[in-house]
């Protein structure tokens, strides 16, 4: 198969690869997997590191806007590949499925590639991300039909 | 931007680290016998399996490297081993020498107090062949003495370990690769001339 162009570390490529990649940490194994399915397929892959499980320290910050504190760690896979002679692709995804790592790291090489990548942002990034947009504003209005007022109580101080 | 082209590093890490660090202990420990390290590697040119998998067996995130093979072996290397690299033999915890190894006087030597500070050199060198010819070699760990040929090293290298060696307890410690084999010397081992 022919590989394009490989992209590289413009503003807009790094802000594109951000999105891919947060869509496919957000989304489960299955989902990507089955989105792959539809796509065309992919060229072969090497596998250059792992999928192998660790742990990071995960940082948080009190109210959002507080002084960093750890909180905790958390299990994350990673993975690396190489697709094709020059793209390589990484994923660290939280939680123990390999098989996820790996897609999520052959989809971030195929991402990068010029040719590759409009088919692949169709089938698989925008439906996973329309998807998971659906499913946060479900979660939205759930907790909006259960939401306290607190007003009454800004008046009393 | 291109990325450097990556090959696979240890199959098994754990599996394969361990049976590395085996021929290496033994290696060192035996100085002057050549071991077989177990690993299948295939690093990028001009790294040797043995160097190679001796650095992804003893380099990390705390150790810098520095090594004269060019960036694709030294960006290699920082993937696989997660050393940070060395801008120069000076720094390095670990110093992979491909061709004419830097001057031992300016590696890290430790301190009297703290020896184990010192710098590794890890020599990449055409052949290595234990038994008959070659080196002389004696000190701790060796019986009698024990016969080393090394071809491929600078012909003055002798005179530079001797100075190593009047240091003692400071000092750097070496390990040659060839191909797949490795042999060490400690900074106890005297060389002879054969």
């Amino acid at each position: 198969m022919d590989m394009g162009e490989i992209i590289g570390t413009t503003a807009e490529d790094v802000v594109a690869r951000r999105r891919w990649m947060g869509v496919l940490a957000r989304a489960s194994g299955a989902e990507i997997a089955a989105r792959l399915r539809e796509a065309a397929p992919l060229p072969p892959h090497t596998r250059l590191r792992g999928p192998e499980i660790g742990l990071v320290m995960a940082r948080g910050r009190q109210g959002g806007d507080g002084a960093p504190f750890n909180l905790g760690e958390i299990t994350v896979t990673r993975c690396t590949v190489g697709l094709g002679s020059a793209a390589v692709g990484h994923a660290y995804v939280a939680g123990r499925d390999a098989r996820k790592a790996e897609l999520a790291a052959v989809l971030d090489a195929a991402l990068q590639d010029r040719a590759l990548r409009p088919g692949l942002l169709d089938a698989v990034i925008e439906p996973l991300a329309t998807a998971q947009a659906e499913r946060a504003a479900r979660t939205a209005r759930k907790a909006a039909a259960t939401r306290v007022d607190f007003s009454t109580l800004a008046v009393m101080r | 931007m291109r990325a450097a082209a990556l090959s696979p590093g240890l199959a098994d890490p754990v599996a394969d680290a361990q049976g590395c660090f085996r021929a290496v202990l033994d290696a060192m420990s035996r100085p002057g016998s050549v071991r077989r390290v177990p690993a299948d590697v295939r690093p990028p040119a001009p790294l040797v399996p043995a160097a190679a998998a001796v650095l992804l067996t003893l380099a990390d995130a705390a150790t810098p490297v520095w090594t004269d093979a060019g960036p694709d072996a030294a960006a290699w290397l920082a993937f696989h081993a997660g050393c940070p690299l060395a801008t120069s033999p000076e720094d390095a915890a670990f110093v992979l020498a491909c061709g004419s190894p830097p001057s031992l006087g300016v590696l890290v030597q430790g301190t009297d107090e703290e020896p184990h500070r010192s710098a590794t050199l890890i020599a990449q060198v055409a052949a290595l062949e234990a038994g008959s010819g070659g080196w002389r070699l004696r000190g701790p760990g060796i019986e009698a003495e024990h016969r080393l040929r090394v071809s491929g090293l600078p012909s003055d290298f002798t005179a530079r370990w001797g100075a190593n060696r009047a240091a003692f307890p400071r000092g750097v410690d070496l390990v040659l690769c060839a191909g797949r084999e490795v042999a060490a010397l400690p900074r106890t081992t005297a060389i002879e001339e054969g």
